[in-house]
């Protein structure tokens, strides 16, 4: 359903990818790791277009990522994107967050867009948390609500680029909580993460980066027991060890 | 010794009334004509075409480097030059006044919006909202909060401004009220009032702005 070609990307002359092919099927998980400034998020950003890139192709339920054709709002519309830092819209509520898209995408009416939202955020856990800006939230709590806000749109797939790690550590647990929910539910996701519990209890594949590479990409328990290069053995004892 | 009479004021008062009237009407244009010509010019200067972001640029340096005065002339000759016939000192200057100002609201805005991480609009275009929404419904917003009391600054600023019309024989409140301090001989009474209502109009923006500061913290 995710398919990544050849997908080359340079800022300037400092080339991040070198030529990373990958495909994600219909209700897959794969999680995406490598050291800092390997390329995963640049990688995960070309996937809906937020990244534009020179040479390769990417495609999404058959439709082409790169062409100019495309219209590639509609396509980011069909798949979810939870960030790092939240990037929850300060200036609104929990709800509004949520049913903002909704509304202007969808075109769905306020009254339809709160009434989804609410079920949503319920179902992360936020019941009586939908008119509490994110200034008063947790930080889990607003990640949270950055998976409320992707889900809202009824996507066909998600992305995750490192949603636990501006996390304390006892609130890890309750977006991953929310997000296995997810993948046992079908949904096809990609995520980068260095969480390897996560990896190891949910994920289908682990693809490892290097240097804009794709290393390794292997089935998890092929991964965790025999990686095939040392690069990945030497993360592997790194994040394990930790 | 000369006792105050500040009787001069009462009886000056419609005279005083234009010039403030003047004054209030330079702000009013000044103000909403440069934010939308400055938001405008803003968003040129943040496109990533150069020959989009260079006359922006280049318009902006341009006329933040010249001293008002010189702009209010130039567009009072300039414009009749242009169009072939006169348009009058009171137009010239609103004209003026909103080209000038525009420069400056053009930084204030741009700022404003650079200051809006740039992971806000990713997360918006993320959910398939279009460059437009992106800006109307995330950025902006945010980015008009940042800018309030610098706003609220700048026009306090072309309340004090407003004076340089006199150089196209336009009379503004202080220029009214130093008309009447001549003419009747009571400068200090005179002198006393403008500086007491621009110190009133100074506070009250400061004010206004610890208000927003306020609010926006809660
Ligand atoms: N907008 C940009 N302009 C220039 N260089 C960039 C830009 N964005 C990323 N880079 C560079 O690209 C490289 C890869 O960045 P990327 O964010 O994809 O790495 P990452 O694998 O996600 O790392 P991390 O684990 O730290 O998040 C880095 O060297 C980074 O400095
Ligand atoms: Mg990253």
């Amino acid at each position: 359903m995710i398919a990544v070609e050849d997908v080359h990307k340079s800022y300037g002359k400092l080339q991040i990818l070198r030529g990373c092919s990958a495909t994600v099927r219909q209700g897959e998980v794969v999680v995406i790791c490598g050291p800092s400034g390997s390329g995963k998020s640049t990688l995960i950003k070309c996937v809906n277009g937020l990244v534009p890139f020179e040479r390769g192709t990417i495609t999404v339920n058959g439709v082409s990522v790169s062409d100019p054709k495309t219209d590639l709002p509609a396509l980011r519309s069909r798949i979810g994107m939870v960030f790092q830092s939240f990037e929850l819209y300060p200036h609104m509520t929990a709800l509004e967050n949520v049913s903002l898209a909704q509304i202007h995408v969808l075109k769905r009416s306020r009254a339809e867009a709160d009434e989804r939202s609410e079920k949503i955020l319920m179902r992360v856990g936020l019941g009586s948390k939908m008119t509490s800006r994110p200034s008063q939230l947790s930080g889990g709590q607003q990640q949270r609500v950055g998976i409320a806000r992707a889900l809202a749109m009824d996507p066909a797939a998600m992305l995750f680029d490192e949603p636990t790690s501006a996390l304390d550590p006892e609130m890890i647990n309750e977006v991953l909580e929310v997000m296995q929910e997810l993948a046992l539910e079908g949904m096809t996701m990609m995520v980068v993460t260095h969480e390897m519990g996560f990896a190891q209890r949910v994920a289908d594949r682990v693809l490892f980066m290097d240097g804009g590479e794709i290393l390794e990409d292997t089935p998890k328990a092929q991964f965790f027991t025999a990686p095939a290069t040392e690069r990945a053995k030497q993360f592997l004892t790194k994040v394990l060890t930790h | 010794m000369n006792d105050f009479d500040w009787g001069v004021i009462a009886r000056s008062w419609s005279f005083l009334a234009e010039g403030m009237a003047l004054s209030a009407l330079l702000v009013l244009v000044a103000t909403v004509g440069g934010l939308v010509l400055g938001f405008g010019l803003a968003l040129m200067r943040l496109s990533t075409h150069r020959f989009i972001a260079a006359p922006a640029a280049a318009y902006v340096t341009v006329m933040r480097s010249l001293p008002l005065v010189l702009v209010l002339f130039w567009f009072y000759f300039l414009i009749p030059l242009a169009i072939g016939r006169p348009i009058g000192s009171l137009m010239s200057a609103l004209i003026a006044f909103v080209m000038f100002e525009a420069a400056f609201y053009c930084e204030i805005i741009r700022a404003g919006i650079a200051n809006v991480r740039k992971g806000q609009a990713e997360a918006g275009l993320a959910t398939g909202l279009r460059r437009g929404q992106v800006m109307r419904h995330i950025v902006m917003p945010q980015a008009l909060r940042a800018m309030m009391p610098l706003v609220l600054n700048q026009i306090v600023i072309v309340f004090q401004d407003t004076s340089l019309v006199y150089v196209v024989a336009l009379h503004d409140f202080l220029t009214t009220a130093s008309i009447v301090a001549s003419r009747d001989g009571r400068p200090t009474e005179m002198y006393t009032l403008v500086a007491v209502v621009y110190l009133i109009i100074c506070l009250s923006a400061t004010k206004a702005v610890e208000f927003y500061r306020k609010g926006r913290t809660t």
